[in-house]
């Protein structure tokens, strides 16, 4: 994928944020430098996730305003050395940030970092077009529910209208117990729907919401399956060829050996 | 993987496919193609007869039989005529 990544989904509520914060993580872990920007302007939330909503000064508003230089709005995670955030700002709305001036924050960020992740806001209205603006690429989120694959449907055709054509999707909160009892789409019936190439299946898992608790993204977490899911789709960003991990029985279990016997065929 | 055909996952993926054959149609980012096809139908039934443009019809219907899993969806077109126009060998 392209060195900056617009993660959007449309829908809201089906991990945008989280998404943005443990691939930021992720790919700071293996060096690289990497710059977050929130654009949810009014309600922001990407600091929180990553724990560092008491180091913000200035924000993106006071960068497009010139209130502050960029850097001076770049704030430092607390464990990564390569890993910085644009937080939004809090008390302003999407319209104080306009798509050429997205654009010229994205072109500056660009000098300094090797990747960019764009935090889009849900809707398809100016905080959308906002945070399109400036990416060249585009991970679109959903989960396996009829409205968040529609939505997801109606913002690969925006994304493709406004020419980012290099759009993977993220499914996420996939439980394969459900999809084997017949009452969660299939990870094949929505990729045929959405006819997209996927980037990576993240399962649910507790320990997400055990991470947001404390602000620490979960991709840190060794134990947590979600964690090696974003892992993978770190490594899948650089541009390796990381096979789908294992959804039931990671690690263990007859029916995990039996797959893997099945599969070194 | 036993997916039963009244499984939800499968009413699910079907009404999925009906509301994004709709939504697609409607909201093409290019243009409406359901405006563009209208025009193009408008254009080859008036080679034959004489219709009403503003009460010409074209929309996508469906019906789904979630008893049996069948879904069909189809295309309608709804053209009053007012007259046949005269063809024929005479006709230039």
């Amino acid at each position: 994928m392209n060195n900056v990544i617009v993660v959007t989904s449309g829908k809201g509520g089906v991990g945008k944020t989280t998404t943005v914060a443990n691939l930021g993580a992720g790919l700071a872990q293996a060096g690289k430098k990497v710059a977050l920007i929130d654009t949810d302007i009014g309600l922001r939330n990407l600091d929180v996730v990553l724990g560092l909503e008491n180091r913000i000064v200035y924000d993106l508003v006071d960068v497009v305003e010139g209130t502050c230089r960029l850097k001076q709005a770049l704030i430092k995670d607390k464990r990564y050395e390569g890993l910085f955030l644009v937080p939004a700002a809090q008390t302003r709305d999407k319209m104080a940030v306009n798509p050429d001036q997205m654009k010229k924050v994205v072109a500056e960020l660009e000098q300094e970092f090797d990747y960019i992740l764009i935090d889009c806001p849900a809707g398809i209205e100016q905080g959308f077009k906002n945070a399109i603006a400036g990416a060249k690429s585009a991970i679109v989120v959903t989960v396996p529910e009829v409205s968040a694959v529609r939505d997801a449907d109606r913002i690969i055709g925006l994304l493709s209208a406004a020419g980012i054509d290099d759009c993977r999707l993220l499914v996420n909160r996939m439980r394969i117990d459900m999809v084997k009892r017949g009452d969660m789409l299939a990870l094949d019936d929505t990729l045929d729907i959405l006819g997209i190439e996927l980037i990576g299946v993240v399962p649910e898992d507790e320990k997400i919401i055990r991470s947001s608790n404390m602000g620490e993204p979960v991709v840190m977490n060794d134990k947590a399956p979600a964690g090696k899911a974003y892992r993978n789709i770190t490594k899948r960003i650089m541009g390796s060829n990381v096979p789908l991990m294992d959804l039931d029985g990671e690690g263990g279990g007859l029916a995990a050996v039996f797959k893997k016997l099945l599969r070194a065929k | 993987m036993a997916r039963r055909r009244d499984s939800s996952s499968s009413i699910a993926r079907e009404r999925l496919k009906l509301v994004l054959i709709h939504d697609r149609a409607g909201t093409s980012p290019s243009s409406n193609v359901m405006e563009m096809l209208r025009k193009d139908i408008v254009n080859v039934i008036s080679k034959y007869f004489d219709v009403e443009e503003d009460d010409f019809d074209v929309e996508i219907k469906h019906s789904s039989d979630i008893q049996s899993g069948s879904a069909a969806t189809r295309l309608t077109a709804n053209i009053p005529i007012r007259r046949i126009k005269s063809l024929g060998p005479n006709r230039h």
